[in-house]
């Protein structure tokens, strides 16, 4: 961990007041087989080592495709799923190590809302008591004010909370996901993971809970971490994005730069990937095309994970080294060989800028 | 909006509201329709006319969905009644069930079908059927659902802490009910009857509760597996839940329709198993009477006195009938969706 500070691979922007600060974070299914005495075969690596931070306030992105370890980040950060390694700090304090009675005391300040309306919902509670279920368990308040509290949350998210006698499967999909945001603002968190909160949904109610989920971070002054898969969202809602691949971070920027002007080749194939809405510039641009299909994380390739499909590797060098995270510009992030190196033509223009770092740093 | 602005709009809300007392329900989609629209265009957030259901707690909300259904009324009824009689049976049994009647058989020896005096016949010692059933309505319903109940306890807690806590919990109790399951039963209920040593209705009790949890651990655990990894779970375990909260408040719901389904099929199987104890002389001792036992001591006169099995099979049937019939009413009262008005 203090490898990746030293060699400037801490995506903490100096400015800001970090909330939550992810470290060497690691999260490994293990593989088993035998009946009674369970031996490991492998291990399935779904989060291979992170090192970000999310500021207080800010929206921060995170993007990559499907199986990349996104929602297992966000997992982990928030306890579902223990880390293997590594550690999680909120405001300073390591979550990662938390059990029991401190861990649940914690959960107050963090909330997650789930990608899957139907099924984030129990279908045998009514909307007051899943609503009201966090008040009830962190014993906030009488009966009385957590009824009333139950009326004012519905009454946030846009439901009308003459229905909280109702059940979850008289509510449309957007009106549920309203329901799972309500439960998640019950106790007041300060930090909202939005594990895909809009994927699920209809496309004309999508933008309805993004605008949602804008007010809300402006009325309580919300932290969240926004996972998806939708470039444009995710473009829309974010401060800053990071660019997840086969469970490593590639790239982290500010949400203009990572769009205007992307560095990791994996970012450039992703973001060519999204259609223009103007047919000329559409005509125009070249779209890198990647070939082949993200290889299995049980089995990681070796060096730079992105080598097997990355139209610029290079032999001798990605396959066989980590490229580590590292700040290429102020608050601008990338983890690839080519852009350290010199000759990369895409960066050319700026090589100034280029943090020079030395090679096999800490950072994976 | 300022804290001060929400409360004052929770009060108005409350204060409309109170007003409308007609039928829940009214319109449910088009209100559901109305909120995104309204919400869609930014404005209050939500309708203004979907009424507000009144709170019933769970167990009411139950028992009123119960009563609607008709055939699980006539369940209740049925049990109602067979409990009465069981209960009653000193006192509006027409005979002595254990005496031997002369007139109860015939000059060849055979048992006698309906008369006045012996309504349902006797049986091939002269005993009065009908008495004999009355009297062994309380040792099959007694087994019947104390076993049943003691099966169920053992095989929910066993399911379900196998299969939220996984680890070494679970194959520790896993693997225990594969050996259980894979143990000859009548060898080890003979082992553990004469082991207790004492031949009554509760050593039937315990030995049919201990073979018969298996299955349904095995059921349980199945359940519990998959509705563990619902995000509804994980919900609430990021709210702060307990694990003894998630697993009753939130698990245990939604297992209601396995257990009961399992359990009213296995009181019938329970009746039938207490039968075949009391055959190899475990269990209910003669002259006591049960219906299992009545059926298997009238087996070999079936051709010729056919109302030796005939009744007895007949209060099974009923019996099993009816438990299923409250068993499947109860399934859908337990079901939110299933509830309407």
């Amino acid at each position: 961990m203090s490898a990746a500070t030293a060699n400037g691979a801490d995506p903490a922007p100096a400015s800001g007041d970090v909330l939550v600060r992810v470290e060497d974070l690691r999260v490994h299914f293990p593989i088993t087989s035998g009946i009674v005495f369970q031996r490991k075969i492998g291990a399935v690596n779904a989060v291979d080592g992170l090192d970000f931070s999310i500021l207080r306030g800010e929206t921060l992105g995170l993007v990559g495709e499907s199986g990349c370890g996104k929602s297992t980040t966000g997992r982990a950060i928030l306890q579902l799923m223990r880390p293997t390694t590594g550690r999680v700090l909120y405001e300073g304090g390591d979550l990662a190590h938390l059990s029991g009675k401190r861990l649940r005391r914690q959960r107050k300040r963090m909330q997650m809302i789930f990608q899957d309306p139907y099924a984030s919902l129990n279908g045998r509670m009514t909307v007051s008591d899943i609503v009201g279920e966090p008040l009830l368990v962190h014993r906030m308040g009488s009966g009385k004010e957590r009824k009333a509290k139950v009326r004012e949350l519905l009454q946030t998210v846009g439901i009308n909370p003459n229905t909280l006698n109702r059940y979850p499967h008289e509510f449309s999909g957007g009106q549920r996901q309203r329901i799972g945001i309500a439960r998640a603002l019950a106790v007041e968190p300060n930090f909202i993971v939005c594990d895909e909160p809009i994927s699920a949904l209809d496309v004309s109610i999508r933008a309805q809970i993004i605008n949602l989920l804008q007010k809300l971070q402006r009325e309580f002054g919300l932290t969240y971490l926004f996972i998806a898969h939708d470039l444009s969202v995710v473009r829309h809602i974010s401060d800053r994005v990071a660019v997840m691949y086969l469970g490593r971070i590639v790239e982290l920027a500010e949400n203009a730069t990572l769009y205007e002007a992307p560095m990791h080749p994996y970012t450039q194939a992703l973001l060519s990937a999204v259609p223009i809405p103007d047919p000329e510039a559409e005509e125009r641009r070249r779209p890198v095309v990647l070939v082949g299909d993200v290889p299995s994380p049980v089995d990681p390739p070796s060096g730079c994970h992105f080598h097997t499909r990355c139209p610029a590797a290079r032999e001798g060098l990605c396959d066989v080294d980590d490229p580590p995270l590292v700040e290429v510009r102020p608050g601008h992030y990338a983890a690839c060989h080519l852009i350290t190196a010199t000759d990369f033509p895409h960066i050319r223009a700026g090589e100034d800028d280029l943090a020079v770092v030395a090679e096999g740093g800490g950072a994976t | 909006m300022s804290d001060d602005n929400r409360f004052d709009a929770g009060l108005r809300q409350r204060d409309e509201h109170l007003e409308p007392e007609a039928e829940m329900d009214l319109a449910p989609s088009g209100a559901t329709a109305g909120a995104e629209l309204a919400s869609a265009a930014g404005a209050a957030g939500w309708s203004p006319d979907a009424l507000l259901i009144e709170h019933r707690s769970l167990w009411g909300e139950i028992w009123r969905r119960l009563r609607k259904d008709k055939f699980a009324v006539l369940g209740m009824i049925i049990i109602a009644i067979l409990v009465l009689v069981a209960v009653l049976a000193p006192w509006i049994a027409p005979h002595d069930p254990t005496r031997q009647y002369s007139e109860g058989l015939t000059m060849q020896g055979m048992p006698v079908g309906s008369n006045s005096q012996f309504w349902l016949g006797t049986d091939p010692l002269g005993r009065d059927m009908l008495s004999r059933l009355m009297y062994g309505a309380r040792v099959s319903l007694t087994v019947g659902v104390l076993a049943n109940g003691f099966a169920l306890i053992l095989g929910v807690v066993f399911g379900l802490t196998a299969g939220y806590f996984r680890g070494w919990v679970e194959t520790l109790l896993m693997r225990m009910t594969d050996v259980m399951m894979a143990f000859p039963i009548f060898l080890f209920a003979i082992a553990l009857s004469t082991a207790i040593n004492k031949t009554s209705i509760w050593v039937l009790v315990l030995v049919i509760g201990i073979v018969y949890w298996t299955p349904m651990t095995r059921v349980i655990h199945g359940e519990v597996l998959s509705i563990r990894e619902k995000e509804f779970v994980d919900a609430a375990r990021l709210t702060g839940c307990s694990s003894p909260r998630i697993l009753f408040r939130h698990i245990l719901p939604h297992l209601v329709a396995p257990i009961i389904v399992y359990t009213s099929l296995g009181i019938a199987t329970t009746i039938l198993f207490e039968s075949t104890l009391s055959y190899i002389g475990l269990g209910v001792q003669p002259p006591t009477p049960s219906w299992g036992q009545m059926i298997s001591e009238g087996q070999s006169f079936y051709l010729s006195a056919p109302h030796l099995v005939l009744y007895p099979g007949l209060c099974i049937m009923i019996t099993v009938l009816a438990f299923n019939l409250v068993g499947d009413g109860l399934r859908d009262a337990f079901d939110p969706r299933q509830r309407r008005g």
